[in-house]
């Protein structure tokens, strides 16, 4: 079991505590053993302990501290964005998201369609039922 | 040589530092009467010598004194204003009773009564909640709207739900209980009239939208795992 995400500089990680909490953001230094030095397209560049970030997949190519110019651009041909929202990590966060957003309305509207839905799946499996036990 | 004035002219302007005044170029135009010194009252600030006073008529020393000094209670000229309504309760909002009878059920709101109260209806066709007064604090208010422009509420105040007071008044034990069964108040036809008025449109703009009306008719409870103060109403 070796690692496979490591901390160099380019690397997309996701903030787990604090201010920015839930946001993607690239190492674009290292200061010391600690920390990293940390940029996003839309917040100032800043230092950020490891314990706070959760490393993914993805990386983009780019020289130590970009200007935040090169960082974007460096984002966009990288394709962060859509390739985070098209992982499965990235879909559950923005699954649970959607779920904390729901109206008192739109919880009942789910249980309606999860309560149909259980429906047709019971009335598929009776039928297999029956198919096999005849 | 200017004439003298009777009394040396104390400047209506104090100071609050050397230098400065109390009081704006505006403000002293206002105070000199500048305004009023006008070609018309002949360059000078008109006088109004005072009228001539009708003569008062003379008070009679009174009868009769109490023998211990009453204190009067001081003045009170509070007007009560209607409680201030949550920005969120608009009419039309569906909101969730949390006490009372009708507990859980999701209700429309009307309008604010000048007591402060909310004026709800369930519908009563759906749920079973007539037109009712609720207060602010035991509700819930979510953000799903109903549309409410067809309904005309103009009519409904406090003094509509007013208890009906019984003028008469049995005594007798043994008439007691027999007067009791008949004295079943029954609910008078004009207020089930209002009742389907008001219900009208309002279920005409309910049905349609989808799942609404099943919606209103269900009750709100919270169940494992819900926490109040992450959900979103």
């Amino acid at each position: 079991m070796p690692f496979k995400r490591y901390v160099e500089i380019g690397r997309v990680a996701l903030v787990n505590y604090g201010k920015d909490y839930g946001k993607l953001v690239v190492i674009v230094d290292v200061v010391d053993q600690n920390r990293a030095l940390v940029d996003a397209p839309d917040m100032v560049r800043g230092q950020m302990n490891f314990k706070r970030l959760t490393l993914t997949d993805i990386t983009i190519d780019i020289p130590r501290v970009p200007k935040k110019k090169t960082l974007i651009e460096a984002m966009e041909k990288a394709d962060v964005k859509t390739k985070w929202e098209n992982s499965s990590w990235g879909r559950k966060l923005i699954v649970q998201k959607r779920r904390a957003s729901l109206n008192d309305f739109d919880r009942f509207k789910l249980m309606l369609a999860k309560i149909k839905r259980a429906g047709v799946v019971r009335q598929e499996l009776a039928k297999l039922k029956k198919e096999n036990a005849s | 040589m200017a004439a003298k004035r009777k009394t040396p002219v104390k400047s209506r302007n104090p100071d609050l530092i050397r230098g400065v005044g109390k009081y704006s170029r505006s403000k002293m135009y206002h105070k000199r009467g500048l305004w009023a010194i006008k070609a018309k009252h002949g360059g000078v600030f008109p006088r109004h010598d005072p009228q001539p006073k009708a003569p008062a008529a003379a008070e009679k020393p009174p009868k009769f004194y109490p023998a211990d000094d009453v204190k009067k209670p001081l003045l009170n000229k509070r007007k009560p204003k209607p409680t201030k309504l949550r920005a969120s309760i608009t009419p039309g909002t569906v909101l969730i009773l949390l006490a009372g009878r009708f507990m859980g059920k999701r209700v429309v709101f009307l309008k604010q009564l000048p007591s402060g109260l909310l004026l709800v209806t369930g519908p009563f066709k759906i749920n079973g909640v007539p037109l009712r007064r609720v207060n602010q604090s035991y509700v819930i208010a979510t953000s799903t709207k109903v549309d409410i422009s067809g309904v005309n509420v103009e009519k409904f105040d406090d003094k509509y739900f007013a208890k009906e007071v019984d003028k008469k008044k049995k005594k007798n034990e043994g008439e007691f209980f027999e007067a009791e069964k008949e004295d079943k108040k029954k609910l008078p036809e004009d207020k089930k009239e209002d009742q389907k008025a008001v219900d009208a449109s309002l279920l005409k703009s309910i049905e349609g939208v989808p799942d609404l009306k099943a919606y209103l008719a269900a009750r709100f409870s919270l169940k494992s795992g819900m926490k109040p103060h992450e959900l979103v109403f």
